[in-house]
């Protein structure tokens, strides 16, 4: 069994699999809008390697992450738009 | 102030392999990578033999190169935490490649990914299982991303490749030359054994409310929908030369061109693997090994590898020609299709445009956190518009991490200026 971590997405707590990215914990919980667009679509990740920034969140705080570069760590705390 | 001999950009087949001949000649190395490991994007999550760094190596993950740094032979790095100038004697790029995307009504729906981009997803942990997928656009990759994404229990709906059968079994003849390629073709062919793999056929839509429900293929005159939870779609790959363009690098056929030494046009710069053009994992090792070997002068080993890189290279030159895009994928936009996803710029307005440095100045397009990587490619293709000259930071940065570089702090005081 993978070690567990717990984020909070949107003020619900998720428990996770360690080693996932942002990204992937997101779709994981049914996530599919990571942000709004600059017409106000949702979006989500394209491209997973840090390439394109569609998959911007706000992590701890801190905007315009991108969660598929960033591994999920216990007590993080995620916002979409 | 960090001081290294060779400081490798990208940790990847070739950034390792260059790290690793670079030390072994015993220069002091760095490698830097924006992800949180080695192994670039082929060898992902995986950890053996291949991704372990030679003792010795200093590396910085989670890094990524913001701009050149204050003085000659610095660059200006910053992780999630600080910034650092770090001086080297030579620099060696690695950067690898992205992955190709043209646009399409619906690409920008949650759900419709990259093909290497759902790939990325699975192997940090999303749950594929009993999922459906179309895997579509190009190049051997699509085959590959679908027998691992079949193998995490993913249900493949279809593969569809653009490129003709013709063009395809030809590749598949060029491959004969390369017997460890043709046991991994063999592998991918009886794990794919069932799924159906179309040729001449592409997605021209999907559609969905949020997220992704259906694709629509066409394949000549015939057109049909299938409904799937997951679209990975991809159109090959394209060299990632925005850092080479910065130190003044010069290109060839959107790749950075290099000689027999792998060394580019700057003095002191050299480069190697899929950002000098796209041939594959064993030819980013042997330009790897000859860039390392290379840079730290030691051109006997170098020179010795220059023949296994001819031969791999003739591979690089059949997947090129066979997977070449068709031309009816330039009219699948529509006039409300987005082109640029950061800024949201329609191709009716694109169509009103001469030239890419138009686009940006009227429209925006570009102009987002990704700075053309996505729809720079795109309008490439679509309109044949070359993208303008790459400016620093070559990605988002936060200010903090510009204002430790003096020139910076002037431009910052003169932007203030009434």
């Amino acid at each position: 069994m993978p070690e567990n971590v717990t984020i909070e997405v949107n003020g619900s707590q998720l428990p996770v699999a360690a080693g996932m990215s942002v990204a992937t914990a997101l779709f994981q919980a049914g996530e599919f809008r990571f942000r709004v667009s600059a017409t106000g679509q949702p979006r989500a990740a394209l491209c997973g390697m840090g390439i394109c920034f569609e998959c911007r969140v706000t992590i701890d705080g801190q905007a315009n992450c991108r969660s598929c570069q960033i591994l999920v760590r216990d007590g993080m705390v995620i916002c979409t738009s | 102030m960090n001081e290294v001999d060779v400081l490798v950009i990208g940790a990847g087949p070739a950034g390792m392999a260059a790290a690793t001949s670079a030390q072994e000649s015993g220069a002091r190395v760095a490698m830097v990578d924006d992800n949180w490991s080695a192994g670039g994007q082929i060898w992902r999550g995986i950890h053996d033999s291949c991704t372990r760094i030679p003792a010795g190596v200093r590396t910085l993950w989670g890094t990524q190169v913001v701009a050149r740094g204050t003085s000659e032979h610095t660059l200006l790095l910053e992780d999630s935490k600080q910034a650092v100038e770090v001086a080297f004697d030579k620099l060696i790029l690695a950067t690898g490649a992205r992955e190709l995307y043209l646009p399409f009504p619906g690409w920008t729906l949650p759900g419709v990914m990259g093909a290497g981009g759902l790939q990325a997803l699975v192997k940090s942990g999303l749950g594929i299982h009993g999922k459906s997928v179309v895997i579509a656009g190009s190049g051997p990759l699509l085959l590959a991303v679908a027998a691992y994404l079949r193998k995490a229990g993913a249900r493949i709906k279809l593969i569809a490749e653009q490129a003709t059968t013709k063009a395809v079994s030809s590749f598949a003849f060029h491959m004969v030359r390369y017997p460890q390629k043709m046991r991994q073709a063999a592998a991918l062919k009886l794990s794919l054994h069932g799924v159906p793999y179309l040729r001449s056929c592409w997605v021209e839509a999907t559609e969905g409310e949020g997220r992704l429900r259906s694709v629509r293929l066409r394949q000549g005159r015939k057109s049909w929908t299938e409904d799937c939870d997951y679209a990975g779609i991809g159109y090959g790959l394209y060299p990632n030369s925005e850092l080479a363009c910065l130190l003044g690098c010069r290109l060839r056929a959107n790749a950075i061109e290099v000689n027999e030494w792998q060394r580019t046009s700057v003095d002191g710069v050299f480069a190697a693997g899929e950002c000098t053009g796209i041939g594959g994992v064993d030819l980013s090792l042997l330009e790897g090994a000859i860039a390392g070997y290379a840079a730290c002068g030691d051109t006997g080993r170098a020179s010795r590898l220059f023949g296994k890189r001819s031969h791999a290279k003739r591979f690089a030159g059949a997947l090129g020609r066979a997977f070449r895009l068709r031309e009816e994928l330039r009219t699948l936009p529509r006039p409300e299709t987005i082109i640029c996803r950061c800024e949201d710029v329609l191709y009716e307005k694109l169509q009103q445009m001469s030239s890419f440095r138009a686009a940006k100045l009227h429209t925006r397009c570009g102009m987002g956190p990704c700075q053309a990587r996505i729809c720079g490619v795109a309008t490439a293709f679509l309109f044949g518009w070359r993208t303008d000259s790459v400016r620093p930071p070559i990605l988002p940065a936060r200010a903090a991490s510009l204002a430790i570089r003096k020139e910076f702090q002037r431009e910052a005081d003169l932007k203030v200026l009434p």
